[in-house]
């Protein structure tokens, strides 16, 4: 049971290929991290795996706990139990963030049957609770004039409501400040369990202190270039990317 | 709000049914003298009535049909093949058990007695060409409150009624305001008397029930100085082969402080062709709002207007149009500023779905001699496919330097990005648009009574299934 992925290829839909055979293995009740310089495909990568229309996938395989993800729309996808708390995430103007999750988690459920409204709403309010966001919030459209954190923390918040089974966190550091940072990292810390994994991608290793990961990635050129343990982590932000340029050479 | 039914049926589908014709008075096809007769002498009107109705005839003939600048595709509206006059010869009951049971039991299906029940002041329900059912709560009767169709209006309170009657849109106005003259039956007459504010809105029910009608409806509401009310209408008919046409003519008159807010949720079959002329007259510190909203219909044209002819008075209009498949929603707003200090707030959404075509057609005036008059006009399209269609036809005309006069204008599409962020959550495509749209117009749907607001929720999300799903 993981998101086991294989010699995965993809292009910008009748363009540049972007993912240059990508074989990745996250068994579940591990939290993996992908590093790599800007440009690598990591973000490219995390929108392939749930569908996005801009991207054509060449070749390759992507298995979700044995179901083939890559034969399912992004909507299917989702409901599969993967998860991703969006770099930029985008605003849905008119539509609050409650009937948002709302129609979210209504999805879910087999067709005709109903959300309990009183235990959803309770259930809103304490992990809004939990991370530490004001109840007005809910109340507010999807994302529309949030500040960058805010947004962030939205991400966090559909995550923990939607409980998948294998979450993508692309960039989710960015634009968080170190309060929000430690809260946001506790929200997904207190999601790991033995059921569930996750990637996390990120430039920095102030994440990863945060969210500890069991094995760590390095992405270059569109393919996974390294693999190591936390160590890998500091020799990154010692040195940088530069052994990657020296490996090309 | 689970409990009621819904404040409008939520598809064609839901309003499509009809009962066999039962008319004790059909006047047949075409519009002629003889035509006026039979509806006079139905109603047992006076000879002035007569006249008068023959008079707007004659004008009706004489204008052409406004064809060089309204949408070509009224030319095609063959007034011949319409039917004038149906009616089942009963007066309008104070009682749904005393109403013919077919009536009783199309309006039942719409839910309008619930409705009436849980939150309404007074219905009017009408079918075909006259009223079938009209009632008010006993307590505003008692104070002054009237609330009648405009035949009885005439007879029962004509020193309120003929002062203002078509003074608002005088039967010269357009070729379709003549043709309302010549013909009306059914619609309200109100008289709100001065200071009383009733707290729950009067509703009109408009039903056609029959093939080739035409439906002439004709709403005449007073309020007295610092009276306030709401009216809400709504619309469905069966559908027909052959084209339906309703043209009703509303008009208000808000004395001065006075308040009107009228409502209208339009979910006619789309073989109506609806060519509706609304207007008001907003004396000074009054205020009328028209909140509009067209779903159904084949043909739309419809520009809620308001004159601003007293100072300070306030003029708005909310607007919401849906255009599918074989619809056009010719919609829009007009603001008269013929008074100093006046201001006028217009809003009009459109969202145009596989060939619809949504327009906005706006004018604004500000009179000479009016000083330091206010409109803001925001329209915004929705197109949610490629071969979709929006236009917009603004008219701003600006007498002396001390207005201020804004008018906004877009036109956009459901954002992929949006779409694939939703989908991501799980959403079906279906779901996501619908959400979007939803979301697009939700400040303007707040706007509409909770039990109408919760209803074009629902419409719009089978709408939505049904497009894309």
């Amino acid at each position: 049971m993981s998101l086991v992925i294989k010699n995965l290829h993809a292009c910008v839909r009748g363009g540049q290929e972007i993912l240059c055979g990508v074989d990745l293995d996250v068994p579940t009740g591990e939290v993996h991290a992908i590093m790599g310089p800007n440009g690598s495909g990591k973000s490219t990568l995390s929108k392939v795996l749930c569908g996005h229309p801009d991207y054509e996938v060449t070749a390759g395989s992507v298995e979700l706990n044995g179901q083939d993800l890559l034969a399912m729309p992004p909507d299917a996808r989702s409901r599969a139990g993967l998860f991703l708390a969006f770099q930029y995430p985008v605003e849905v103007p008119g539509v609050s963030n409650a009937n948002f999750l709302r129609a979210a988690l209504k999805a879910r459920l087999p067709e005709g049957e109903e959300l309990d409204a009183v235990a959803y709403y309770k259930r809103l309010r304490k992990v809004m609770n939990e991370l530490g966001m004001d109840p007005k919030f809910s109340s507010r459209a999807v994302n529309e004039g949030f500040s960058g954190g805010e947004k962030k923390r939205n991400e966090v918040l559909q995550m923990l409501m939607l409980e998948p089974l294998c979450a993508i966190l692309d960039e989710t550091d960015s634009g968080l400040d170190v309060d929000a940072l430690r809260i946001v990292s506790q929200g997904v810390n207190a999601m790991r369990s033995s059921f569930r994994s996750f990637l996390v991608i990120t430039h920095y290793k102030r994440l990863l202190d945060y969210i500890v990961p069991d094995v760590v990635h390095v992405f270059h050129q569109g393919r996974i270039e390294r693999t190591g343990g936390r160590d890998l982590v500091d020799y990154i932000e010692e040195h940088g990317f530069d052994f990657l340029k020296k490996e090309d050479a | 709000m689970s409990s009621t039914t819904p404040a409008i049926p939520p598809t064609d589908a839901r309003g499509d049914f009809s009962f066999p014709e039962k008319h004790a008075f059909d006047a047949g096809y075409g519009l002629t003298e003889a035509t006026i007769d039979y509806i006079c002498d139905a109603k047992g009107e006076p000879d002035w009535l007569r006249d008068f109705r023959k008079r707007a005839l004659a004008k009706f003939r004489d204008m052409p049909q406004p064809l060089h600048w309204a949408p070509q595709e009224i030319a095609a509206l063959d007034f011949d093949q319409i039917r004038y006059y149906l009616a089942q010869g009963t007066p309008a009951r104070k009682n749904w058990d005393d109403v013919p049971d077919d009536v009783k039991r199309t309006f039942e299906r719409l839910g309008v007695p619930e409705q009436e029940r849980a939150f309404l002041a007074g219905v009017d329900a009408q079918y075909d060409s006259e009223t079938a059912y009209k009632n008010m709560r006993e307590e505003l009767a008692k104070k002054g409150v009237i609330f009648v169709n405009p035949t009885e209006g005439l007879s029962a309170y004509e020193s309120i009624f003929r002062p203002w009657f078509g003074k608002v849109i005088p039967v010269g106005d357009n070729k379709y305001a003549a043709l309302n003259h010549a013909a009306f039956s059914g619609g309200s007459f109100i008289y709100v008397p001065k200071g009383v504010k009733l707290a729950q809105p009067l509703q009109a029910y408009f039903r056609i029930n029959s093939e080739s009608m035409g439906q002439f409806e004709r709403t005449l509401i007073i309020a007295d100085e610092g009276a306030e009310l709401m009216y809400m209408e709504g619309c469905t008919a069966p559908k027909y082969d052959t084209a339906t046409l309703h043209s009703g003519v509303v008009e208000l008159v808000a004395l001065p402080g006075a308040k009107i807010q009228y409502v209208t949720v339009q979910n006619w079959a789309t073989n109506v062709y609806n060519l509706v002329i609304q207007r008001g007259l907003a004396m000074r510190d009054a205020e009328i709002r028209w909140i509009d909203c067209n779903i159904g219909s084949g043909v739309t044209m419809k520009y809620p207007a308001v004159i601003l002819q007293g100072e300070r008075a306030r003029g708005e209009v909310v607007s919401i149009s849906i255009a599918r498949d074989g619809q056009l929603q010719d919609t829009g707003a007009r603001m008269i500023h013929a008074a100093s200090g006046t201001t006028s707030n217009i809003v009009a959404k459109s969202i145009s779905i596989g060939h619809g075509r949504a327009s906005y057609r706006g004018e604004v005036r500000v009179q000479p001699g009016a000083t330091g008059c206010r409109n803001h006009t925001e329209c915004d399209a929705l197109l949610l496919h490629a071969e979709s269609r929006t236009d917009t036809y603004p008219a701003i005309t600006v007498h002396g330097d001390s207005a201020a006069v804004q008018h906004e204008a877009s036109v956009s599409q459901v954002d992929e990005e949006m779409l694939f962020y939703m989908q991501q959550r799980g959403l079906t495509r279906a779901q996501a648009m619908s959400l979007a749209v939803n979301g697009f117009i939700n400040d303007l749907v707040n706007e509409f009574p909770m039990e109408y607001s919760v209803e074009l929720r629902r419409l719009i999300d089978m709408e939505m299934e049904d497009s894309i799903g």
